[in-house]
């Protein structure tokens, strides 16, 4: 699809999807509300200027593979698919309800816009090598691009993934890191201290960026820098704020895992609308 | 008669496979020699992975590769896969309807002095109980070429599970081999036995020195645990008085529980299951171990008349 470049449009663009991410969340009365908001700007940038890909024809063959590791933020993929065009919004509402597309969860097999099934953590990244792997096999230059957690980085799994990646230079990988310093249990750093991430990464062979998750010119940046970088894979490391739009939820752990209340929504709504 | 490993038969099919599809791909968690991935590995080096001491990554990895295209077979040792990675196998390759194959050899007890940690007697039973997964134990080698090559043209994940030791070859280039469909190795009219790997040539053994006694002993080779062949076992629950079933693992969850799942909710006769009763095992010869689990020849004898007499009540 076309690129959108001005960073005002795309600032635009993500106020419409955190609305999505808040109406469908209050209507499911269950989800993840804090680490779908913290990621919109991410997000917003990766589909409406990074990615190669086409709402008209999701399974283009030239298209690059999107990976949402951290299956439970997936109200932010699947508004972020209904904005670019993919279904209808109106489908947003079925979120989490029986004999809904969009399970709780992502899930491959009932809805084929996902291209792997997530949720436990330490699972999209594993597959997601093996996709850049066989690409690369194959020759081709589709890129892979990962959604993961900084808290799925505590996963053993996910290290193993890191070290094969590198020692098969995937360079078609780029795995982006929500680094909101919060999990479901509080901050990652009280509850099993990850820094310096940047370091460890780096130890382990791959090429690492920081940007800031909510700062459109470092997002592009960071993204464009990685999809340039050869030899090695890329992890960008996103500084961001969980709750990002929504005063009440900015940085308070509490919203890894809650919905929004009728109140709470109007709120929500009234603040990311003047924001 | 002529013994050779199921893990041998394949190594052999995996190589052929390779020359026959450019798509299959084999993974290894660090137990290529031990898997008889070798010879793959030295024919296709750029068809094959060394993936480390990393069963996770091993089975994502797999996941991916067949979401590009690839057919691949993801080796370990059965302890170890489905164990370490069973997340992954349930989410990554069943959830998503993934067309994995996971090879997993040195399965039961007859692995002997490595002791218990390396003695699996669980997969079965976990592998069984995840949606899409088929499950298939070949007997012996040539069934184990043809297994192989069986589940790399059927679409989905798959499990199939080898043997470290020799076992005895019973069946031949001619004998058919059908994902779901058992294998009738001996009919009879008295008694029937279901066994799966290498104890279905000690259930042959059973069945030909019961004949001895006059009693009259069919054999099933129940190659594929899941789907599980219910007309076959229903067919010999009407035919014959009682079942009873062989295998090398335990029989909680095992060919035991699958089979009698079957007969007692369609027709009800007596089941009496050989195998491992809810134990770890330990260190030993196969032979000793055989013994003192409970799941030699003789057992199976004992069981048969313990199953006669129970049925007559």
């Amino acid at each position: 699809m076309d690129k959108v470049e001005n960073i005002e449009k795309l600032k635009s663009i993500s106020k419409e999807i955190r609305l999505s991410i808040m109406s469908m969340l209050h209507e499911a009365k269950s989800g993840h509300s804090g680490g779908s908001l913290g990621m919109t700007d991410v997000f917003t940038t990766l589909f409406f200027n990074v990615m190669n890909h086409n709402p008209e024809d999701p399974k283009w063959e030239d298209r690059d593979h999107f990976i949402l590791s951290n299956g439970h933020i997936c109200p932010v993929l699947y508004s972020t698919l209904a904005e670019a065009g993919y279904f209808s919004k109106d489908e947003l509402k079925t979120l989490r309800k029986f004999g809904s597309r969009l399970q709780g969860h992502p899930s491959r097999t009932d809805f084929d816009l996902v291209e792997t099934s997530t949720g436990p953590l330490g699972q999209g990244i594993l597959v997601a090598a093996g996709m850049a792997k066989g690409l690369k096999m194959q020759n081709k230059n589709n890129k892979i691009f990962v959604s993961s957690s900084d808290g799925e980085h505590q996963e053993g799994a996910t290290w193993e993934t890191l070290m094969f990646a590198a020692k098969h230079n995937l360079d078609n990988l780029i795995v982006f890191i929500d680094r909101n310093q919060i999990q479901i249990g509080g901050n990652t750093e009280d509850i099993m201290e990850m820094e310096s991430l940047a370091d460890k990464l780096r130890a382990f062979n791959w090429n690492v960026i920081e940007a800031d998750g909510h700062n459109y010119e470092e997002i592009l940046k960071a993204f464009n820098q990685a999809k340039e970088n050869k030899g090695k894979p890329t992890t960008i490391i996103f500084k961001t704020t969980i709750g990002k739009g929504v005063s009440f939820m900015e940085g308070d752990y509490e919203w890894h895992g809650k919905a929004p209340n009728d109140e709470e929504y109007q709120k929500a709504v009234e603040e990311i609308n003047n924001g | 008669m002529d013994k050779e490993a199921t893990r041998k038969g394949f190594g052999k099919a995996l190589v052929e496979l390779g020359e026959l599809n450019d798509k299959v791909v084999a993974l290894s968690a660090d137990l290529t020699e031990s898997t008889s991935c070798k010879e793959f590995k030295e024919k296709y080096p750029d068809r094959y992975m060394e993936m480390g001491v990393a069963e996770q990554n091993s089975i994502g990895v797999a996941a991916g590769l067949s979401f590009t295209g690839y057919i691949p077979f993801v080796t370990s040792f059965a302890v170890f896969m489905p164990n370490r990675c069973l997340d992954q196998i349930r989410v990554s390759v069943a959830y998503n309807n993934a067309n994995v194959k996971i090879v997993a050899s040195h399965a039961g007890l007859v692995t002997g002095h490595d002791g218990a940690t390396h003695q699996a007697l669980e997969d079965i039973s976990i592998m069984r109980s995840i949606p899409n997964m088929t499950v298939v134990v070949p007997c012996d080698f040539t069934e184990a070429v043809k297994a192989t090559k069986t589940i790399a043209y059927r679409e989905g994940p798959c499990y199939l599970r080898l043997m470290r030791e020799k076992t005895p070859k019973i069946t031949d280039e001619n004998t058919r081999f059908d994902v779901g469909v058992a294998n009738v190795m001996r009919d009879g009219e008295d008694i029937t036995i279901i066994a799966c790997g290498e104890m279905v040539s000690a259930a042959l053994e059973a069945a030909e020195r019961l004949q001895e006694e006059n009693i009259s002993v069919a054999v099933v080779n129940m190659h594929t645990i899941k789907p599980i062949d219910k007309e076959c076992i229903l067919g010999y629950a009407e035919k014959t008085k009682a079942i009873v079933t062989a295998e090398d693992h335990q029989v909680n969850g095992g060919l035991g529980s699958a089979v009698s799942e079957v007969v007692s909710s369609e027709n009800p006769i007596v089941v009496k299951r050989v195998g491992v009763q809810d134990r770890f095992g330990q260190s030993g010869t196969a032979e000793e171990l055989m013994k003192e689990y409970n799941i030699t020849v003789e057992d199976i004898i004992n069981e048969v008349r313990n199953a006669i007499s129970a049925a007559k009540k």
